[in-house]
């Protein structure tokens, strides 16, 4: 313990960071708390002079919107959707990458790359290759006309078997849910890999080879040495990937902006593919502060408690 | 079963991969391990003995030569397919599974006719836990053991397949003094209930010499010598062999031929004859030294040593190798402090003469 006589020294050396944490954390968690329960709080209204009285209206009002439903369900369905797929495709690439000795930390540099790219820049390369109609300047400057990459592959395909054109709307207007979270998924999936495989691999890397050796002289398949070796001693890491990819999840926004813009949606559905942060984000830009705030509480007691179920479900299955 | 390595070679790439050249490991060894023993693999660190028992095993391929089980040449086998059980020099248990999980892990690989119900299997863990007494633990994590009772884990999953032949690789070396006299006890008593050829890996001399039927003295990746411990302690082919084996460690002497007599020098020490005129060491066991005031070799005196029921001489010598003579006696002697010297003669059979170059035993 430190001398009590020195401790004042330990908090003057502390109180710049003390006071940060309180004006940028602490008062605004509060706050939130205190908008959240004060019924149709604003703002604006506030600083007007206007006075709110304490309940809980602003929770039933964001309950009952339909808008926030359906920012809900388009977060909760994302979430389930990418977190094991990703989750998954990251293991099996890690364990991939684990095993291939030339090109390794080539390979490894490849798969990283997207965590350190800008999502909406990503996000806009997506939006191209799912385009339906698109264009480029071909040779001479002349402007071509042809629809995203992933289109073009489809019609390929289709012409060459079947003789048919095919296109599918993936983000267009007209598009639909399905389609539309179809490209989510990939986009989302596809950008969350990179810190998963990064984990894993660090995780894989660190079991020693001798269990491996042991369960050579045992004579052990490969698939019994993935499902029984591998997979129990990368336990801990597969629990944070997969806890902080719902965490991740939930609060999911950027990369809807990064597909289909603010709108959110394709354009004649804005908002369609709305997420729980970006209802919060709508609110706030509305002056309703009183109704983000509680819509930020949900969110928070959500991630909450699927995180408690997750770190409940690992207490059993995580080994050590 | 019987074990046999015919010129087996082991060469690895450079671990430095810009390194050309190889490391050679092993280099051409050759010997016998007879059924049903316990062979003790010596040498000092980084001589080959683990890439020995690894070939042995079938984790690491030969370079060259061959390895028989019995008549069967089980060189190109993969390791599940030779029969083995090895123990790792850490164990190797896997931390998620109870000790009878670890242990019944073997039975549940088996395939095809060798299949076990799992009646069996649960039979075979609890035959092979009673037989190194862990019977107790089985529902234990082995990160709940200690050092000891995870050694006898690792033995009871290396013995339930009942392999045809048992490798332990430096398995007493994470245990503390009292717990690796125990437990090297305990392997013999295993080995000898099982009657299963074994491999015994270390770089403890004592170890290797106390519970070995046989030992395999290695340097460098060559085998320098094989025979039974005490065959080796007292007939060493060569001065390595010599300053291996023994606590204390044999004194050795720089020393001269000369007209057919051993000189350490001024001094004759004994006839060598027919050995022609050349430079030599003279190793000689501690025990080797009888107090004598009319002696053959006289050292200069430092002090007495009494170490129990032994009583070591400590003596200096301008043509000893090491500035510490130790002379071992039975009897109580008396010398007084400020002697200046002290006398000995020597036991012909705890003598050994080596050549100067070659350091190889010089007979006579
Ligand atoms: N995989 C490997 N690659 C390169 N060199 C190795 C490898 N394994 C062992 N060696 C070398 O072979 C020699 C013998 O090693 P080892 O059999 O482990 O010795 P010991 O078990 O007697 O201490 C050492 O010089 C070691 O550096
Ligand atoms: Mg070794």
């Amino acid at each position: 313990m430190v001398d009590s006589k020195q401790q004042w020294k330990a908090w003057l050396y502390l109180s710049p960071a003390i006071v940060l944490l309180l004006v940028f954390t602490v008062w605004p968690i509060i706050n939130t708390v205190r908008m959240a329960f004060l019924d149709n709080y604003s703002g604006l209204q506030a600083a007007g002079g206007e006075t709110f009285s304490f309940g809980i209206e602003n929770f039933t009002r964001v309950v009952k919107a339909r808008r926030f439903i359906d920012c809900l369900r388009n977060t909760m369905l994302l979430c389930v959707l990418t977190v094991p797929i990703s989750t998954m495709l990251a293991l099996l690439i890690a364990v991939t990458l684990n095993s291939i000795k030339p090109l390794q930390k080539t390979l490894q540099t490849i798969f990283f790359l997207p965590y350190v790219t800008n999502s909406i820049a990503i996000g806009m390369v997506f939006a191209a290759m799912f385009n339906i109609v698109g264009s480029f300047y071909g040779t001479d400057r002349q402007l071509v006309t042809t629809a995203g990459i992933i289109n073009n592959v489809i019609n390929f395909f289709s012409t060459t078997f079947t003789g048919k054109e095919a296109m599918v709307n993936w983000i267009n207007i007209g598009s639909a849910y399905r389609e539309n979270i179809i490209v989510m998924t990939v986009y989302i999936v596809w950008n969350a890999l990179p810190f998963k495989i990064l984990i894993l691999l660090g995780g894989l890397q660190s079991i020693n080879k001798q269990y491996y050796d042991a369960a050579r002289v045992d004579g052990t398949s490969r698939t019994r040495v993935f499902w029984r070796i591998t997979v129990p001693l990368l336990s801990p890491m597969l629990a944070y990937v997969i806890i902080t990819g719902f965490i991740g999840g939930f609060k999911e926004y950027t990369s809807i902006v990064g597909i289909f813009g603010e709108n959110m949606g394709p354009a004649n559905d804005r908002d369609r593919l709305n997420t729980m942060v970006g209802y919060i984000y709508d609110a706030l830009e509305n002056n309703n502060q009183g109704r983000a705030s509680a819509a930020a509480l949900i969110l928070f007691g959500i991630i909450l408690v699927v995180t408690l179920l997750n770190l409940y479900v690992s207490k059993k299955r995580v080994h050590y | 079963m019987k074990v046999v390595l015919e010129h087996v070679t082991k060469r690895f790439p450079n671990r430095d991969k810009k390194v050309k050249t190889e490391v050679t490991a092993v280099n051409d060894i050759s010997f016998e391990i007879p059924d049903g023993k316990l062979i003790g693999l010596l040498g000092p660190s980084g001589c080959g003995k683990s890439t020995t028992l690894y070939m042995i095993c079938g984790l690491q391929k030969l370079t060259e030569g061959r390895i028989f089980f019995g008549d069967e040449d089980v060189t190109e086998l993969s390791p599940e397919n030779r029969g083995v059980g090895l123990v790792f020099q850490n164990y190797a248990l896997y931390p998620h599974m109870t000790v009878k999980q670890n242990i019944m892990f073997p039975l549940e690989n088996l395939k095809g006719a060798d299949k076990l119900t799992k009646d069996e299997m649960l039979e075979r863990t609890l035959k092979v836990a009673k037989l190194v007494q862990i019977d107790e633990l089985l529902e234990r994590k082995p990160s709940e053991l200690s050092g000891g009772q995870q050694q006898r884990v690792a033995i009871a999953r290396a013995l339930v397949k009942m392999p045809r032949v048992l490798l332990l690789d430096e398995p007493l070396s994470n245990l503390d003094a009292r717990l690796r006299l125990q437990t090297r006890e305990e392997i013999r008593r295993i080995q000898r209930e099982t009657n299963i050829t074994t491999v015994f890996v270390t770089h403890d001399q004592e170890e290797a010499m106390s519970i070995s039927d046989q030992i395999v003295v290695m340097k460098l990746g060559v085998v320098q010598q094989m025979g039974v411990p005490q065959m080796v302690y007292n007939d060493p082919a060569n001065l390595f062999v010599a300053k291996f084996l023994g606590t204390p460690p044999v004194n050795v002497f720089r020393g001269l031929i000369k007209g057919q007599a051993l000189y350490i020098g001024n001094e004759k020490i004994c006839d060598t004859p027919g050995v022609s005129d050349r430079g030599v060491y003279v190793g000689i066991r501690p025990e080797g030294f009888i107090f004598n005031p009319n002696g053959v070799l006289t050292c200069d005196f430092k002090n007495v040593e009494v170490m129990g029921g032994a009583i070591s001489i400590v003596t200096g010598h301008a043509d000893s190798e090491s500035p510490i003579i130790r002379a071992t006696v039975m009897d109580e002697v008396r010398i007084p402090e400020g002697t200046p010297s002290v006398k000995f003669d020597i036991k012909p059979n705890k003598l050994y003469v080596f050549d100067k170059e070659t350091e190889e035993r010089i007979y006579f």
